[in-house]
Formats: C-alpha cells, structure tokens, sequence
C-alpha cells in the first residue's frame, strides 16, 4: 500500500473530503468551465480579479474523483490573493511537478503544499484529473473563449 | 517488472465445486493463458476487464507466429506454393468462423476490422442507398458509441430519423416501446446482442421478427455476445451480426460482420481497392463477388488466422459451457457484491452476461480504479462509451467488472475485497 499512499495523501483525502472555497461565488467576474467527458470529471472556476491584477478571491464547484476535487481545492487557497501572474508561474510549477519523472527530486520549497501531488507521476493516467482545475483557472485568467477546457 | 504468480502467491485455483459448472476445469484453463501468470504492481493479476478486451490463449499466440514463421505471403494472388498456404490458411479461417455461429454459407461472412467497421460497412453499404428523408433507423438506449454515432451520421447524410428504444431501471428494453416505433419507414433496428455496461441480452429473435413485418432488416452488434453466448445467426433470425476478434481470445485488428447472402449480394463496395474488383480499366470496373468485395486491400491475414485459432479453443469447450460456467460465476459476483455497503449495482435484467456495473457512494469511478489497480485488479471505469446510458442512470461514470471463463470465486472475492480497501484508503 505504500505507493498508493503516496497518491492518496491525508492532505488529499482532506481537501477531497471537506474542499475549501466550494461553492459558486456569485457576481464573480470571470466563470469557466471544465470538463473531461472521459472520467467525468466536471468543474466550474469563479474569479474575481481587481484592477490591479490582484485574485481577490476564488471558488470551484462541481463534481469529480478524489484527486481532481483536492486539486482544485489546495489551488484555489494558494492562488487566492495572488496576482494573475503569480498564479500562472504557479500553474507551470504545478504542470511540471506532476508530468515530471518519477526520480526527478521534488524542490519542497518551490512548489509548497503541492508536494502532496508529486504521486500523481506515478498514475499518467491521473495527471488529466490533477490539471483540470489548473488548466480552467489558467483559461479563465487568459480570458479565452472556449465554452470548456479539457485536458483529456 | 514481471514477476511470476509463483514466486508471490500460490496460483489461484477454485474452489471445490467451482468447475461443476459447465465442468469447466478453470484450473487448467487458465494455465493456457499466458498472461493470467504474471504480477500486476507486485500482486497477482486479477484481470476483469474482459469486456474490454479478453486475454490470448496460448494456442491463439502460437497460430500468428506459426502464420509468419512457416506461411507468410499475400493472400489470392500469386501462384508460388506460400500464396497458396496463405490463401488456404485465410479461407479456412472463415470457414471455421461460419461453423462458430452457424452461417449457412462461409462466404456470407466477411473479414474486418472489427464491429466497429462492421457497422459503418452496414450503414454506407446497406442503409446509404435505401435511406432518405422520412426513412427511420432504430437503435436502442442502451447502444455502445460504435453502434450510435455511425447510425447518426447516416441520419445527417440521408435526412432519416433516428429513433430510440427506452429501457427500465433494470435495464431491459421496453419491447411495447420497440413494437410501437417499428413502422413501414424503418429501414434498419440497430442493437447489441449484450450490452456492454448492462449486460442485458437483448431478446434478438423477437426483435427481428417485429422488424420484418415491417420489411425492416436487423442489425445485431454481437461484440459483447459472441464472447460469453452460443450464436446461431440462422436462429437469432437477424440480417446482419458482428463481432471482434479481440473480444472473443482473438488478436486486435480483426473482426467479422456475417449477413444474409442477398442482402450482401446487393450491397455496393465500401472501400475501393485491391482484391475487391473482378476487371477494372481506366474508366471504370466491375466489382467481386461477396466477401472479398468488402475485403479491399491485403487484410488482416494473420489476424483471421488467430481468430480461427481462438473459435477453435473456445470449441474444446463449447460456448453453452462457457455461459453456464459464467453465469454460476456472475450469480456469485452479484450475490457478493450486493452485500458490499453503498455499492449500487447497475443492470440487473435476468439472464445478462457476466458484466457488473457499479457505482459507490462517495467514491468516484476513477479512484475506485486506481485504488484496485493496486490490488493488481484491472476493472474498467468511465463512460464505457455509452453516455447516454450514463445519463440514463444518473451517472458521470461507473465501474465495471467483467468476467471470462478463466476468472473464479477466489477473484470475485478479491474484488468485494479490493473495494473494501476503497473506503479505508479514501476514509470518510
């Protein structure tokens, strides 16, 4: 059980249980949604963004499996707050840990509380579940016109 | 790393009593499998995903590489003694496919990819030239993707209307519904023999006796039957059946779609090519005669010898005893299963193939199939590429255990294990 283990990390099953920022947030200013028709995973992104760029808050709702659900849940509480920018250096940290090979080292202090997700490496067919909730934040910060995003 | 079942755990072995039924001896047939021998992520593999794909008997195995070891060359073309061998090699291979379900003539049977191409071949070669707007085809709610889209682009090439036959909670057709769309405009009933998420057996003599009151033909996607079924095309008394090779212990690549010698006799190519014509000049030809019309280009030669060689080892035994066998292992599943806490089991029609859909509370699908791939357990989860079934029940996606005639008691037991260490890996 160990390797399992590593992908079903207690802060996972934590945020899988009880996600944070859950919910529809009303008048948000920026909505998009995702959707990988293969596994089911289906979630919406709100944003608000001020004027100065700035992500002053976040919410995702929808429905999923355990590791798309804490996903989207850890990224809503380290890029609330942030600025765009920040949250999109955040995306690449977070692409390049989870599609790294396995042996690659994982720099703890670069990517945090993600950390949890380095598992994920080890379940190429789960990387599509961890990036959904990323990719959606990141199109809905490009303002990009797609009904839906994928990563399927 | 492959690391053989023995050096782990004891091989697996059924229990006493498990062969009575169909005196299979489950035992010994799995040790003609190669691949039911090795490790999955350090554990035994405990492989019940066969309605996806089934695994290669040896004897199958060996028949390919005996194929390009001994008698490889182009089939019906040249005169040296390996042409010969090949084209002999092919042909006995249909003849032995028609026997499996009874064809009244070997050439009414043709080589193919598979079901899916099966299907399209029927819809442009059959369908395309008799549909036009106002025409209807009929398919049911419970079709795989493979036998609904093709029907829809043929409705959008055509102007004809689709039509859809409901189902119940259990998964049943609704006949009633299915008598009622029937009308003197259908031009074609598309169903699966099995389904493939439900395991419902679709009542197909019934079905096509309906159809042909209303000079309808029927089309019986047979790529979930042939595996766990005996099939007789003559007493299922439909148009058209197809199947997979790879479905039924047979390689990729190769499947065969059956119809009736005049219907086939009527129908016009599909592709153009090689093989397929009888002249041809610069400004037009005439074409073969049924199959090798639908046969264009070098076909999957060793693909159909494989598939002889899987007919064959599935006749040592006999399909009825391979249905009993499955059917005493699938009651055993349900009963197991049943038992399993939040487990809902979806489809539940009597008489169904051994295939057990389930959804978990608080579990979502893919989770269910990573934590059990763990065990070494191989199940499917997703939309099993019938999404209209999914929200028929309610569901994004659901899990799904499959067996085949290798599988016993002990890997249904851990199954109703492995989904027990769901709930304590995922908590809550």
């Amino acid at each position: 059980m160990t390797e399992l283990r590593e992908l079903y990390q207690q802060v996972i099953l934590d945020h899988n249980r009880n996600p944070r920022n859950f919910g529809a947030l009303e008048n948000a200013d920026r909505h998009k949604e995702g959707y990988n028709p293969l596994c089911g995973d289906h979630l919406h992104i709100y944003l608000n963004v001020d004027g100065e760029d700035l992500i002053t808050d976040i919410h995702f709702d929808g429905s999923g499996c355990a590791i798309s659900k804490a996903s989207a849940s850890l990224m809503t509480q380290m890029v609330k707050g942030k600025t765009a920018q920040e949250a999109r250096d955040a995306f690449e940290r977070f692409q390049s840990l989870v599609t790294s090979e396995m042996d690659t080292p994982v720099d703890l202090e670069e990517v945090g509380k993600l950390a949890v997700f380095a598992g994920v490496r080890e379940f190429p067919m789960r990387v599509k579940c961890a990036t959904l909730a990323w990719h959606t934040m990141k199109s809905a910060l490009d303002g990009k016109h797609d009904s839906q995003i994928t990563t399927e | 790393m492959t690391v053989t079942v023995a050096q782990q755990r004891p091989m697996i072995s059924p229990q006493v009593g498990q062969t009575t039924g169909g005196g299979l001896d489950v035992e010994s047939i799995r040790r003609d499998f190669p691949i039911l021998g090795r490790a999955v992520r350090d554990r035994r593999l405990i492989y019940l995903d066969n309605a996806a794909t089934t695994q290669k008997p040896r004897s199958v195995i060996e028949a390919i590489e005996r194929f390009y070891e001994e008698d490889n060359a182009n089939i019906h073309r040249g005169v040296h003694l390996l042409s010969q061998q090949a084209t002999f090699a092919y042909e006995r291979a249909r003849g032995r496919i028609a026997t499996f379900i009874n064809a009244p003539e070997s050439s009414e049977c043709i080589f193919l990819r598979g079901t899916t191409e099966a299907t399209n071949l029927v819809a442009h070669g059959y369908c395309r030239p008799r549909c036009g707007p106002g025409d209807e085809i009929i398919i049911t709610h419970m079709e795989h993707h493979s036998n609904i889209v093709p029907w829809q682009l043929l409705c959008e090439a055509t102007g004809a209307t689709l039509r859809v036959v409901p189902i119940d909670d259990e998964g049943v057709l609704d006949l009633k519904e299915y008598e009622s769309l029937l009308n003197d405009k259908t031009c074609l009933v598309a169903v699966a023999h099995a389904s493939n998420v439900l395991g419902t057996v679709n009542p197909i003599r019934q079905m096509s006796e309906f159809a042909h009151r209303h000079g309808a033909v029927v089309f019986v996607d047979g790529a979930q039957g042939a595996p766990h079924l005996p099939v007789d095309v003559q007493e299922l008394g439909c148009d058209f059946y197809a199947f997979s090779g790879h479905k039924l212990f047979g390689p990729t690549g190769i499947g065969v779609l059956w119809g009736q010698h005049a219907l086939l006799d009527d129908m016009s190519p599909y592709e153009g090519g090689g093989s397929m014509i009888q002249s041809v000049t610069l400004e037009s030809s005439t074409y073969a005669d049924v199959p090798t019309r639908f046969e264009a280009g070098t076909p999957d030669i060793s693909g159909a010898i494989g598939l002889s060689a899987a007919v064959d080892y599935l006749n040592r035994f006999g399909m009825e005893a391979i249905a009993a066998y499955e059917d005493e292992l699938l009651e055993y599943a349900h009963q197991r299963l049943a038992d399993v806490d939040g487990i809902r089991l979806i489809g539940t029609a009597p008489g169904k193939v051994s295939v057990v859909a389930f959804a978990l509370a608080d579990a979502h699908p893919h989770d269910i199939g990573t934590i059990l791939d763990m065990e070494g357990i191989a199940v499917r989860t997703g939309h099993h590429c019938a999404q209209p079934l999914m929200s028929r029940f309610g569901v994004p996606a659901m899990a799904r255990a499959s067996f085949a005639f290798y599988n016993t008691r002990d890997e249904v037991d851990a199954l109703v294990t492995g989904i027990g260490k769901i709930r304590e890996v995922l908590g809550g």
